[in-house]
């Protein structure tokens, strides 16, 4: 029945070297004309182009990421919708996923970061779930580099700008600064919605002969072949002249369609609803077609234009923001134009589910193209691309040359330099610019080790925090990527939250470079061990791959978002000491090392590699630390991270109820410079009421537990004779050290 | 007491205002929606905060035209209690219910963060609760706080009593490292001249719970509870 | 001398603010609005031996800090004054 659609005035002539041109290999090109049994048309090439791109089909990951574990107990919904679930308790579910735009955000980073949060908060709601918390992961260039300034203002800017205006708090990130990022930032958003396990929404279009609704902004030609650029392009300086295809958010339109769509699911009239993301209309369109093995045909006449001009290709291929797609049922059409009405939405029907499996779109009456749904949704290639362990690790010959410098520095010199290092260094001058707290979930904001939220109606809460650790990830990207899972845990832990999740972010290099894709795989391998011994499935997730700059590709990071849950949120944890007299008390589960660490990057240090970690270990502490919030034997638990022992105890002291003091007896944590400063080992700093001493021990038997210190009410922070210092001027380095580098004119 | 929570496209904080006026505080509170004309016989209005209409053009310029703000000019011109919370701080200057307006914060910069605020006149339905001179801690969350009006304007309002509340730092003291946007002479919060209207750009809906931080905010509810429960009083008595 | 900077949204990108006024216009009962778009005056004056110079000079400053390349327009005028 279907006679091969034509080919319109004016368009490129389809052969090999056009496929090229749109990024397809010459076996691609081969298997497209192979499934069609012809060549395709130009409006065909497009939509191939981007559906079998790296960004839409992942056929350099999809053979490995099928190694994580995706389901357990606690797990809601199933592989092939939008984005995982976890069940958090009295009938609430929680829906998250963090999502890269790195590249976008390089090239215009206000517009670049504010689409980044607009596109996750899309996938969250069109599952049926409120959203009620935004992090983000940003890694820019070193401070000595010309643009990290622009692009610090732009992307914090953007990461405002948007949420702020949305609605969505923004209750945790990270910021790191690293030479490594020059030339490629990475900005990772996260989005949490909570929703009732029943109200959950489907992806998967039914029903031959329901209509298709387009809601939201009218389509323009933003970001036209976006999607293949920012996922198979590296960036040069020719990139700089791919600007026409800048998207442009609108939160406030957002907003209404976070509203209107919760209002309009509630009619129970919409089958299947998704965004339209990369590739826009075609991956929504052919995605929700191909999850209910059905098909689809749009009257490309009838969809929305900004510019009446636009042609097929363009209308299938705009990722124009802010516009969600829509399978309703039959005859209820009407119901749901008028929810979207009263939020000054216009909900137009451009097309309807058919059941012969083709994805077909008309223009002016015409078949422009007419293709198999799985053809575009299902298969796309998959590579099992060579993989090769480099021959050198690039990162321990770096850190073996900066060991050459340095003669040590005194303890205290050490402390106040770390402390003011970005890297250590409160980002209060980024958090201050979001907003924190609308919705009125929020118990622990920025600055915590996770952040807190209540669930309204319900004694439960969440915890949640995004880790990453690119410097151990570039030293064995297996150990790393372990480490940052551990982190994320361990930092939800502190917190008293059990882990009960993960969505991941996986920032890499050229995957077509056999040592790139060995890092990926390892960090793929990594991922999937730390989330099976510490019982946290991955249930959603993204790739980045090409993260590299005239051919020098960032270190492998792994972005993790940890998301726990509390029975009691009431029972929460912070990192500060509270009560003077409390014991102070370190639970670890190796030994500190410099590897990795921030003193190595500002001091240098002998390079070694990164000891093995044992997760039965890490389960332990993470285990012991909830136990140890629920039995409520501590009063506050932080975790050593960046900077390690000593910047941890600081930041323990630096309440803002008011600033406590620690005192650390000589010879109990040693004085050892790695001990005060080296990182890599799992280790908590906590402090508790004397009498719990013993009880802590036992909980976290068989690991390492010492009793270090004491809290005191006198600001200062004594460790032996090698440190003594006023924490109040502590506080100023801390606070100070970023406003210092960002607001000079 | 009956409230109403005007719901312009873009509020943010109308849900929360209703939380917390009626789960924490136990009030009868409504939504009203911007296209209805109708308060639902409300006795004190809130105008949220947000980005009604995404603060494009002007914050507060558009939201000011709804159908429901010709309501809320009524029944503010008849006495009726009306409150604007940060955008409807905005929302109230540009619909010159409030004197004066908010422009960009002194840092051009978006602001989130707890600041104190010293209540400068008591003798008011929003702040009788309080006294002259009481500290109190708010969360703010802007990116156009900065308070201005003209100088002849802003003496008069002074005499007059319609500053009620001015950015001060721990101690109580005014001074330009405790103002968070740039506003004129301190200024957090002004009233009418008829002292039934009350912009402020601090959020006391957001403190009122401890454990969100603190429940200074409940300060400047139970002020116009106050006033509710004696005006019912005078009408029952 | 004294130049006027205009700076438009670029055609073709979306101007949020532009749909959300004329979207306002609407409800205000304002009929016949149509492709209203938002964008920034700027007057400045400017030091300079020769009118040539000057543009070139108001240029550079549009291209490297008044208007934003990748979404926005701008075009200027220069008068002696």
């Amino acid at each position: 029945m279907s006679a091969a659609p034509i080919a319109l005035a004016g368009e490129p002539r389809v052969d090999l070297a056009e496929a090229r041109a749109h990024g397809l290999s010459t076996e691609e090109f081969a298997a497209i004309e192979r499934i069609l049994g012809r060549t395709p048309t130009f409006t065909e090439l497009g939509v191939f182009s981007v559906m079998w791109s790296e960004h839409c089909s992942y056929k350099s990951s999809r053979k490995h990421l099928r190694m994580l574990p995706m389901s357990g107990p606690n797990v809601v919904g199933g592989p092939g919708e939008n984005a995982g679930a976890i069940d958090v308790g009295d009938g609430w579910v929680a829906v998250f996923k963090i999502e890269s735009h790195n590249h976008p955000s390089y090239v215009e980073p206000y517009q670049g970061a504010a689409t980044g949060v607009g596109g996750i908060l899309r996938d969250i709601f069109t599952m049926g779930a409120r959203p009620i918390a935004s992090m983000n992961s940003l890694k820019f260039g070193s401070f000595d580099h010309p643009r990290t300034r622009f692009l610090v203002g732009g992307v914090v800017g953007g990461v405002g700008g948007y949420g702020n205006c949305v609605g969505v708090p923004t209750v945790a990130g990270e910021v790191m600064f690293d030479a490594g990022y020059n030339g490629n930032i990475l900005v990772n958003a996260f989005a949490l919605g909570l929703a009732r396990r029943e109200d959950l929404q489907s992806a998967r279009a039914r029903g031959a002969g329901n209509p298709v609704l387009y809601v939201g902004s009218a389509t323009g030609r933003d970001g036209i072949h976006g999607a293949s650029l920012l996922a198979s392009a590296e960036f040069d300086a020719e990139s700089e002249s791919k600007r026409p295809t800048v998207q442009v958010g609108d939160p406030f339109t957002e907003k209404l369609l976070i509203e209107a769509c919760l209002e309009a699911m509630k009619t129970g009239a919409i089958v299947a609803i998704q965004d339209m993301g990369a590739a826009g209309l075609t991956s929504s369109s052919s995605e929700m077609a191909g999850r209910g093995g059905l098909g689809i045909e749009l009257d490309l006449d009838r969809v929305p234009l900004r510019e009446a001009d636009l042609t097929p290709y363009e209308i299938l291929l705009s990722e124009s923001q802010e516009r969600m797609l829509i399978v309703a049922e039959r005859g209820r059409e009407a119901e749901l134009q008028a929810v979207f009405a009263k939020w000054d939405l216009h909900a137009a029907v451009i097309g309807h589910v058919t059941g012969d499996g083709r994805w077909r779109a008309l223009y002016r009456g015409r078949v422009v193209a007419d293709l198999p749904v799985g053809a575009i949704s299902d298969d796309a290639p998959v590579y099992d691309r060579p993989a090769c362990v480099p021959a050198a690790s690039d990162a321990l010959a770096a850190a073996a040359e900066s060991a050459a410098q340095a003669d040590a520095p005194a303890p205290a010199a050490a402390l106040r330099a770390l402390l003011g290092s970005p890297n250590v260094a409160s980002k209060r001058w980024v958090y201050r610019q979001y907003d924190s707290i609308v919705q009125s979930n929020t118990i622990a904001g920025p600055g915590s080790d996770a952040a807190v939220l209540r669930i309204k109606d319900s004694r439960r809460g969440l915890a949640l925090k995004v880790d990453s650790n690119p410097r151990a990830c570039a030293i064995d990207p297996y150990i790393g990527a372990v480490a940052t899972v551990c982190e994320a845990a361990r930092n939800v832990a502190c917190a008293g939250a059990r882990p009960a999740g993960i969505s991941n972010c996986l920032n890499y290099g050229n995957p077509e470079r056999p040592e790139i894709m060995w890092q990926f795989i390892r960090g793929v391998e990594g991922l999937r061990d730390a989330a099976i011994a510490l019982g946290t499935p991955v249930i959603s997730g993204n790739v980045s791959f090409y993260n590299e700059t005239e051919g020098r590709a960032i270190a492998p990071t792994p972005v993790i978002a940890m998301v726990g849950t509390f029975a009691d949120v009431r029972l929460h944890l912070k990192q500060y000491f509270k009560i003077a007299g409390d014991a102070v008390m370190i639970v670890r589960s190796a030994a500190p090392s410099y590897a990795a660490s921030e003193y190595a990057a500002l001091f240098g240090a002998p390079p070694r590699p990164l000891a093995p970690i044992d997760l039965g270990r890490e389960r332990r502490l993470v285990d012991g630390l909830v136990e140890c919030a629920e039995r409520r034997l501590i009063r506050s638990a932080h975790d050593v991270s960046e900077g390690g022992l000593a910047v941890a105890l600081a930041e323990a002291c630096f309440n803002p109820a008011g600033i406590m003091g620690v005192e650390v007896d000589a010879g109990d944590s040693g004085h050892d410079g790695e001990v005060l400063f080296g990182e890599g080992a799992s280790t908590v700093v906590i402090s508790a009421p004397l009498e719990n001493i013993e009880v802590i021990h036992q909980i976290f038997d068989p690991l390492e537990v010492r009793r270090i210190g004491r809290v005191t009410t006198a600001a200062r922070l004594t460790i032996g004779a090698a440190i003594n210092e006023d924490l109040a001027a502590l506080k100023q380095i801390y606070e100070m050290a970023l406003p210092g580098r960002l607001n000079r004119p | 007491m009956k409230w109403g929570v005007v719901r312009f496209p873009g509020s943010l904080d109308d849900a929360d205002a209703i939380h917390a006026l009626r789960e924490v505080l136990g009030q009868d509170a409504a939504m009203l929606w911007h296209k209805d004309e109708a308060l639902g016989g409300a006795e004190c209005i809130v105008l949220p905060g947000g980005f009604s209409y995404g603060d494009y053009l002007r914050c507060g310029a558009i939201a000011r035209f709804s159908p429901i703000m010709q309501s809320v000019a009524r029944f503010a011109a008849e006495g009726g209690l009306v409150i604007g919370i940060c955008n409807g701080f905005q929302i109230l200057c540009e619909a010159h219910l409030l004197p004066g307006a908010l422009m960009r914060n002194r840092s051009l910069a978006f602001v989130c963060d707890v600041v104190t605020v010293r209540v400068e006149n008591a003798a008011t339905p929003f702040t009788r609760a309080a006294r002259t001179g009481e500290i109190l801690r708010l969360p703010i969350k802007h990116g156009e706080g900065c308070y201005v009006a003209p100088q002849e304007e802003l003496r008069a309002m002074e005499e007059r009593g319609q500053v009620l509340l001015r950015y001060v730092d721990e101690a109580g003291v005014a001074s330009d490292a405790a103002n968070p946007n740039g506003s004129m002479r301190s200024i957090a919060g002004v009233a009418n001249q008829g002292f039934n209207v009350f912009g402020l750009m601090p959020h006391p809906e957001h403190a009122v719970e401890k454990a969100l931080g603190g429940e200074d905010g409940r300060r400047i509810f139970a002020s116009i509870i106050a006033g509710g429960a004696r005006a019912a009083s005078r009408v029952s008595g | 001398m004294r130049a006027r900077v205009f700076v438009t949204p670029r055609k073709g990108i979306l101007d949020p603010q532009g749909r959300a006024v004329e979207g306002a216009l609407t409800s205000l009962g304002i009929s016949g609005v149509a492709n209203l778009r938002v964008g920034r005056y700027v007057t400045l004056e400017i030091d300079a031996p020769s009118h040539a110079a000057a543009e070139a000079t108001v240029k550079r400053i549009c291209e490297q800090l008044l208007a934003n390349p990748n979404i926005e327009d701008f075009r200027f005028e220069v008068d002696a004054g």
